[in-house]
């Protein structure tokens, strides 16, 4: 049962079939899914929604597919944490962080677009799926073909983390890396897309793919008791995942499942790639693209071609947003690692740090309900944070060595002192 | 000056299915000048009622987006190579 109308610019308006498409003919923008939001809303409900596993397909009246889920079973549904001890240390009382570091299978919030892609790619008939990513994205589209039973190339620029290089090519798929930035690999997998007629998911699978982002906050909400949070801190590289979030709580709204007051929406970026802040701080539409120098690699975007629809959706919530050195993102992680035991890739660095600047600023408030996105997982990102966390002692195999070293530490006393 | 265009799916239906063409010009406001002289109303899906390059139009002199270089006026060499990509998304 499929509750899909059509494609549709989202610039110029003009409609299209459900087709693997994802640029209007007209005016070269992007093509959006419409939706009959009257036979959704009177399909759904919070209690049918409950008792469904608990997979991002529990709100598969709001995605984009025609059958059944062909990937993903386990993807989505990831905790949703009071952040008690970082909470204290902030002065904040109800934050939170939605948690795809523990995303099935490959960690990170891309298994949740993947499973959306990679359903459709098999509806429309491909057997080839292919990606241009700057890792996440490939490792998930290389996990989700191999169960699916898909072919499957990932084009990636040199230079990224070595993790992900091997974290896609051991699901079988053929990996291909390109001299040059991340945009030089879109542009390139642009054309490849065009000639050889594969499924890439971000090119022309895209409009189905990005949909598969609303997921991330219809579980916030779910998992808040059925309710928007005050303000939700979200990373923005291409610019996918925050209007996707938007998307889905002005969705929960309009099918009846959430009521209540509005939320605000914040976007955050590495100040090595920021184009999308620097258009929000200056007050313009007009992103002028940049040339990325950032340890948050997978957030890379110089050129963010969705950068204009997370101004929007920023600026409509009466939110905001900002950006994060890279000293800024690594304290971020520790801290984030140090309190709540959580470990996030630069990208969740980012999104923390923001936040950190959002509270300080006043922007958000020691009582009300926050969320930080954090959508990727530190243990496939060591290298950005190794030089920068303390090397361990090294003592010989004696007790004495060890009753010193504790004694040096200055924690000998309080141990004493307890035992 | 002789240039060789790529151009992506949504526009080949103003270049007769191809998918490379011919230009001539030694800017790139000039080469666009000269596709809309060959496959008439192919400006207008690339600039807008400004005069400007689309939002969701990136285009490439020998891989660079001609955006950090001189836009429309960057200056073209015979035999240079010319991209036009819709903009996607990446990332997060």
């Amino acid at each position: 049962m499929s509750y899909i109308t059509n494609l549709k610019c989202k610039e110029c308006g003009q409609e299209y079939p459900v087709a693997p498409l994802h640029v209007c003919e007209t005016c070269f923008g992007p093509l959006e899914v419409g939706y009959d939001y009257a036979k959704i809303r009177a399909a759904i409900s919070r209690e049918k929604i409950e008792s469904r596993p608990r997979n991002l397909w529990r709100y598969r009246e709001l995605l984009p597919v025609d059958g059944e889920a062909e990937a993903g079973p386990h993807s989505g549904f990831t905790p949703l944490v009071h952040c008690k001890r970082l909470g204290a240390e902030l002065g904040m009382k109800h934050l939170y962080v939605k948690d795809d570091t523990v995303n099935h299978p490959t960690l990170s919030y891309k298994d949740r677009v993947v499973s959306v892609a990679i359903t459709k790619a098999r509806e429309f008939g491909f057997t080839t799926v292919s990606c241009a990513s700057t890792g996440n994205l490939a490792t998930a589209v290389a996990a989700h073909a191999a169960r699916a039973g898909l072919k499957c190339f990932i084009f990636m620029p040199e230079g990224v983390e070595a993790g992900k290089i091997v974290g896609s090519t051991i699901y079988g798929a053929q990996v291909i890396t390109i001299r040059g930035n991340y945009d030089d690999v879109n542009r390139l997998c642009s054309e490849i897309a065009d000639k050889y007629g594969w499924a890439f998911v971000n090119i022309n699978l895209r409009p189905y793919y990005t949909e598969g982002a609303k997921t991330f906050g219809f579980e916030v909400a779910e998992q808040l008791g059925w309710k928007l949070p005050d303000h939700i801190v979200v990373p923005t590289a291409g610019g996918t995942i925050l209007p996707k979030v938007a998307k889905a709580f002005k969705e929960l709204k309009e099918v009846g499942l959430v009521k209540g007051p509005e939320f605000k929406i914040y976007s955050a970026q590495a100040a090595g790639s920021a184009p999308v802040i620097h258009a929000l701080h200056k007050g313009v539409d007009l992103i002028t693209p940049v040339k990325p120098d950032t340890i948050a690699k997978s957030i890379a975007i110089g050129n963010p071609a969705d950068g204009y629809y997370v101004l929007r959706a920023v600026r409509e919530s009466g939110g905001w947003g900002d950006s994060a050195t890279d000293p800024e993102i690594i304290e971020a992680i520790k801290l984030l690692a140090r309190t709540e035991g959580i470990f996030a890739e630069p990208a969740g660095g980012t999104t923390l740090a923001v936040a950190l600047k959002l509270i300080k600023q006043g922007r958000i408030k020691p009582d009300e309900t926050t969320v930080v996105s954090i959508t990727g997982n530190g243990y496939k990102t060591l290298e950005a944070v190794a030089g920068a966390i303390e090397r361990p002692f090294v003592i010989d195999a004696r007790l004495g060595e060890f009753d010193a070293l504790f004694e040096r530490l200055g924690d000998g006393k309080r141990a004493a002192a307890s035992a | 000056m002789a240039v060789r265009v790529r151009v992506p799916t949504p526009l080949r239906r103003f270049t007769g299915g191809e998918g490379e063409v011919p230009a001539e010009g030694s800017s790139i406001r000039q080469v666009i000048e000269d596709l809309e002289k060959r496959h008439a109303g192919i400006r207008e899906r690339l600039l807008d009622d400004k005069g400007e390059i689309r939002r969701f139009v990136n285009i490439y002199l020998n891989g660079d987006d001609v955006r950090f270089l001189d836009s429309l006026n960057s200056k073209v060499k015979d035999g240079d190579d010319i991209s036009i990509v819709p903009a996607i998304a990446g990332g997060v």
